[in-house]
């Protein structure tokens, strides 16, 4: 089987994998979710990094060292912000005068 | 050897992030999830640096460290509020280092003289294509969402005709390069012609449809890191991107049904223009009921159950700590208060519940319209702060309206609604709101947060 192939069945199970968590998130953090996603995403500086260092030619160097600097950048940021908004999310503390207290939607 | 070593480190991230992404799904373990994600990355990232053929650490080094100074402001220093557009950049950093690296690797394959064959031809196109279209439209997003670039849609008699010219332009230089893949003008040219598409496709569209666009343009983003891991032959890069790609899918799906428009219409971007059309029911003949600081604060104070409806004005008043301090008062006072959140009010997909977790209201107070809906009918107060279209009841009963048939919050179901608004413009899509002049409901006009802030201090009193 040629790696073509294999790498198209990655593609396909991993699409199906993240349809099937991903549409699982509830509502209330599909903020974070994007963001997330976004940070991750940044995994093309994998890519990136190949490109700068693996000295081919000026042009390649210097596209690849762009790519790294806005790869990192997204991946810094992203990571940072992801874990400022999860981090304001809280449960009521407060007396449990309230009514039963409710699961997160679609959560369980 | 080393090559194992650079294999398990992805397949250690790629757990990672599924993991992560799996715990997101419940809002008191999402950190750590996230925080397991970035060890994946971290994996990921250790594992790459060892690929035989990087030989030349020195701009590696370099742009790491300046990537890094970059990305921390991005991270700590971007306010809430401006969530959208943070997001639209970060969509535009990874699309372009996606592009970036298949022109890098075009270029390299041409410069040899060994023309890539059509496989990774396809890949690389496809990159390119995606890649330049978000990374063009991404931006055009952010500035409409920052206000540099006028939020009103920009159209123009026969705009999709054009826009459909170009890119059936666009396709036809990608069957030219994947045909030929030594045809260097067409692989440059469809660069060009992309990264003008993705411009065109996001102009026409107003700042309330922007939590479709930023979905989508997410999904195009992840598809474009796929078709880099196609290009390179880099597995982790195609789990990593159909992550982001399903994320963003998911998400424009919710979003179109939540907006009542079928997915094919998102799909070709074609939204924004025809709600700019609409125009329905004119309001002559009808009165409003204006009410003060004082009178709205009574009704606060003495309700049982008050059902917050916050829209993107609460965002733009920054009113979201005086919402959550009037929601204290009320509580305090023995009553109840609970927030209906529309999947599409804010500027993005659940943006209305990180301003309100970041105003220290807690999660579980938060509910979606499917939960609440129902609870309307005994809420004593329906409180509407910015909030318009989502609680039209014309897209219920109207017709002819163009948010028929659009899901709205039941507001017009509550014993009495109250709502904050700056003045009686019509929202976004034009379109007057006959929940406005039911009798039931009150105005209270002015800025939302001066407003709050006026009936906390009222209640108080009280």
């Amino acid at each position: 089987m040629s790696s073509q192939i294999l790498e198209l069945y990655v593609f396909v199970l991993a699409a199906f994998v993240g349809y099937m968590v991903i549409s699982r998130v509830p509502a209330l953090l599909h903020t974070p979710l994007m963001a997330a996603t976004n940070a991750i995403a940044g995994i093309s500086l994998v890519g990136s990094l190949i490109a700068a260092g693996a000295a081919r030619n000026h042009v390649a160097t210097i596209l690849g060292f762009v790519a790294v600097v806005a790869a990192t950048s997204n991946i810094v940021g992203g990571f940072i912000i992801v874990d400022r908004m999860l981090k304001m999310f809280k449960r009521d503390a407060g007396p449990a005068k309230q009514a039963p207290a409710k699961l997160p939607p679609s959560g369980a | 050897m080393r090559e194992a070593f650079i294999q398990a480190s992805y397949l250690a991230a790629s757990v990672l992030f599924i993991l992560g992404l799996r715990m997101l799904t419940r809002p008191d373990k999402a950190r750590r999830g996230m925080q397991l994600a970035g060890v994946g990355m971290l994996c990921a990232i250790v594992g790459t640096l060892l690929n035989h053929t990087i030989v030349d650490y020195r701009w590696i080094i370099g742009g790491l460290v300046l990537g890094t100074i970059i990305g921390y402001p991005m991270g700590t220093r971007v306010p809430m509020t401006a969530m959208p557009q943070r997001i639209a950049l970060s969509l535009t950093l990874s699309a372009l280092a996606a592009t970036l690296v298949g022109i890098a690797e075009y270029y390299t394959l041409m410069d040899a003289g060994t023309p890539p064959g059509r496989a990774t031809m396809t890949a690389l196109g496809f990159e390119i294509m995606l890649g330049c279209i978000t990374v063009a439209g991404t931006i055009v997003a952010a500035g409409k969402l920052q206000e540099w670039l006028p939020s009103k849609p920009l159209t123009y008699k026969g705009q999709n005709l054009l826009n459909g010219v170009v890119f059936a332009g666009i396709v036809a230089l990608l069957i030219t390069v994947i045909a030929a893949p030594a045809t260097q003008w067409a692989f440059y040219t469809m660069i060009g012609v992309s990264l003008v598409f993705g411009a065109m496709l996001v102009l026409p569209i107003g700042g309330a449809d922007m939590p479709v666009v930023v979905a989508l343009l997410n999904s195009y983003s992840g598809l474009a890191s796929c078709a880099t891991g196609f290009a390179i032959g880099n597995v982790i890069l195609i789990i990593s991107g159909s992550l982001d790609g399903s994320s963003g899918f998911i998400l424009s799906v919710l979003m179109s049904k939540a907006m009542n428009r079928s997915f094919t219409n998102v799909l070709f971007g074609a939204f924004g223009s025809e709600v700019a059309a609409g125009g329905t029911k004119s309001a002559e003949g009808l009165t409003v009921r204006s009410i003060g600081v004082e009178d709205a604060a009574i009704q606060l104070a003495y309700a049982q159950l008050v059902i917050v409806i916050p829209g993107y004005g609460m965002a733009v008043a920054q009113a979201q700590h005086a919402v959550r301090e009037l929601a204290e008062l009320v509580e305090k006072r023995g009553g109840e208060v609970k927030f209906a959140v529309h999947p599409v009010a804010g500027r993005m997909p659940g943006h209305m519940n990180v301003l309100l977790a970041e105003a220290n209201v807690p999660y579980d107070k938060l509910y979606d319209m499917d939960e609440i809906n129902s609870e309307f009918d005994r809420a004593d107060v329906a409180l509407v702060i910015g909030a318009n279209d989502v609680v039209n009841p014309a897209a219920r009963n109207d017709k002819s309206s163009p948010i028929y048939g659009m899901p709205i919050l039941n507001a017009d179901h509550a014993k009495s609604v109250i709502v904050l608004k700056r003045g009686m413009s019509a929202g976004f899509a034009g379109i007057e709101n006959e929940l406005f002049y039911d009798k039931r409901t009150s105005m209270l006009f002015g800025d939302a947060k001066t407003s709050l802030t006026g009936l906390v201090g009222e209640i108080k009193n009280v």
